[in-house]
């Protein structure tokens, strides 16, 4: 850290960022309380650290780059889709499956950024939506590869490492998928306490600026787009993974919608932001599950516009906020 | 071949009526309004209960659409929109898809999930042959409408004082206050307009399309595609958009049905694509 009274460097700036803050300790070790506290939810629990998982892809492009995308279900759709399929034709290890399904959804995801860092605003939501809409169409009319409506039928998955088989109660598959959200938040951490993440911000901030001191802003939207698209295809491939089956809900309009909520819920651009959001809003939509989905989206809309209103940073954002004032008082 | 186009070209001013509120709404104040549909579901479910609880002729229950729609999105004006004028796409998408969310739930919640649908007069059903061609009724009934509604469109935008108003408001805010211009009544009225024009057009949806509490959501799409293609702002892009979008989605239903929804899907990437702004768009 800098002198009180001198400027930051970028450089002091991105090193005090990535210390880890006692609070995020804390965090990760909370996640291992369902093996002991809940054991007969632990497909939920795995269920959630999928979809953080998933949060935490649209928190890259959303958050740190400021693209907003009403279809990201597209790259967790192809990636589930991908992952299901390989395993009918005997590619059943999860964790090669894991590596194909990001391999293919990074293509897909570099092959339209093209498009994505072309366009700003009305048209990039539409882009988006459209992209959505498309390969949700596409799934659906390609009924000899993906089963159409009826969804994937004859899924298989190996043992994971070849040992740890996927039990009914789920204890493997929280175990893998927490794994996995793990290793995958310690790459988007990295990525985003880097120049290139600080470059982000940048683009996010004002991308006309950005080339001008330097940083080509449709590249970097290109790279980032791609990391995020391939990041939403693991999480969608481990979905299809822990639960042996896909269907076209996993392209749906309301899973892109869904995301974005949990993402602003908790607070975008600030990496804990989708886990807290996916936390709450899974563990919510799990007891409120016997009442009527309709009218549960009631309070989902009313959540929304009390965030916009009220919180403009999302939960963590206003916690953040409380926690520098107490401070503030008390010096 | 011309029965088709025919069908598409209704189905287009349905889209029409639907979108060119949200044209006038997004398109001059810049506001990305996904609830805008829910609004259209307000006029559709009012005109179900007057025909069907109180009786009311359908023609007469129109009006009614247009005007609770108005009014109720100038009180979600007031309270919600005005106050994200000026912040970012996010923010407006979040709290306008939080309303469309929650108005599916009350609807669910008042009429049930089942579809409705309100009898239209005796006079708008069947249809007419001419040349061997069968023209619906009531098909003729929406391009009639949808004309007319473009027509006094616009002549209000373009020669009215209220159009002056409503234009110099948008361009430059401050000056038209400078000028005198009440700029906040003005985008009031603007929106209850939009909005209004959209409870018009769910109430004659009802008898194409059905009525159910997705209508919000599943029209949305449609409508955002008329909007983003025909270009922001621009009512004469919209009404070719939404006579394209119509055309080749029954076209497409029709001779292609195996290939579904994907044609308008990849018709507006493919548009957007070559012009960013929309076909009639100036930004």
């Amino acid at each position: 850290m800098s002198k009180p009274g001198t400027p930051m460097t970028p450089h002091d700036y991105l090193r005090a960022q990535t210390r880890w803050h006692p609070l995020e300790y804390v965090f990760w070790l909370a996640t291992l309380l369902p093996f002991v506290l809940f054991p007969n939810y632990l497909s939920l629990a795995s269920q959630i650290a999928i979809t953080a998982l998933f949060a935490l892809s649209l928190d890259l492009i959303l958050g740190y780059a400021g693209i907003v995308s009403l279809g990201h279900a597209a790259f967790f759709g192809i990636g589930a889709y991908t992952a299901g399929i390989i395993s009918k034709y005997g590619i059943s290890d999860p964790i090669l499956g894991l590596f194909i399904a990001a391999l293919l959804t990074g293509i897909v995801g570099f092959a339209t950024s093209f498009i994505i860092s072309r366009f700003k605003h009305l048209a990039l939501i539409m882009i988006t939506l459209g992209l959505g809409f498309l390969v949700h169409e596409l799934a659906n009319s390609a009924h000899w590869l993906t089963g159409g409506a009826d969804g994937l039928q004859g899924i298989r998955i190996g043992d994971l490492l070849g040992y740890f088989e996927f039990d009914l109660w789920g204890r493997t598959a929280y175990t893998y998928s927490l794994a996995v959200l793990f290793l995958m938040f310690l790459l988007v951490r990295r990525l985003t306490n880097s120049p290139f993440g600080l470059a982000l911000r940048g683009i996010r901030e004002n991308s006309v600026r950005m080339p001008a001191i330097g940083a080509p802003s449709a590249a970097h939207i290109r790279k980032v787009y791609t990391m995020s698209a391939a990041i939403a295809g693991i999480a969608g491939a481990l979905l299809a993974q822990t639960t042996s089956t896909v269907s076209l809900g996993v392209l749906d309009f309301q899973r892109s919608a869904d995301v974005l909520v949990m993402l602003v819920l908790g607070g975008a651009g600030m990496m804990y932001g989708g886990l807290i959001g996916a936390i709450i809003f899974m563990v919510a939509r799990d007891q409120f599950s016997g009442i009527n989905p309709q009218y549960w989206y009631f309070w989902i809309g009313l959540l929304l516009v009390t965030v916009v209103m009220v919180l403009p940073n999302g939960i963590l954002g206003g916690l953040s906020h409380l926690y520098r004032m107490i401070r503030g008082r008390r010096s | 071949m011309i029965g088709v186009l025919f069908d598409g070209f209704a189905y287009g001013m349905l889209l029409f009526l639907l979108s060119v509120g949200l044209s006038v709404t997004l398109g001059m104040m810049n506001f990305v309004n996904l609830a805008h549909c829910a609004f259209a579901m307000l006029g559709g479910y009012l005109t179900v209960t007057l025909v069907n609880r109180f009786g009311w002729p359908f023609l007469a229950t129109l009006p009614m659409a247009f005007l609770a729609a108005a009014l109720v999105s100038v009180v979600f004006e007031r309270l919600l929109y005005r106050k994200l004028y000026r912040a970012t796409d996010l923010d407006q998408v979040l709290l306008t898809i939080g309303l469309a969310f929650m108005s599916i739930a009350t609807a669910a919640y008042i009429f049930g999930t089942v579809h409705q649908s309100a009898p239209t007069p005796s006079f708008l059903r069947g249809s007419i042959e001419y040349f061997g061609i069968n023209f619906g009724v009531y098909r003729l009934f929406l391009v009639a409408v949808g004309l007319a509604v473009t027509l006094v469109l616009v002549l209000t935008l373009e020669y009215t004082r209220f159009g002056q108003q409503v234009r110099a408001a948008v361009d430059n805010q401050r000056m038209a206050r400078g000028l005198g211009i009440n700029v906040d009544a003005t985008f009031a009225a603007t929106f209850a307009l939009g909005s209004g024009l959209a409870g018009l057009g769910g109430a004659l949806a009802i008898e194409i399309v059905g009525l159910d509490p997705s209508f919000a959501l599943t029209y949305l799409v449609y409508v955002l595609i008329v909007v983003s293609v025909g270009g922001l702002g621009s009512i004469l892009g919209s009404f070719i958009a939404a006579v394209l979008i119509g055309v080749s989605d029954i076209a497409g239903k029709y001779y292609v049905p195996e290939v579904g929804a994907f044609l308008i899907y990849l018709v507006m990437i493919l548009l957007l694509m070559w012009r960013p702004a929309g076909l009639f768009g100036k930004r």
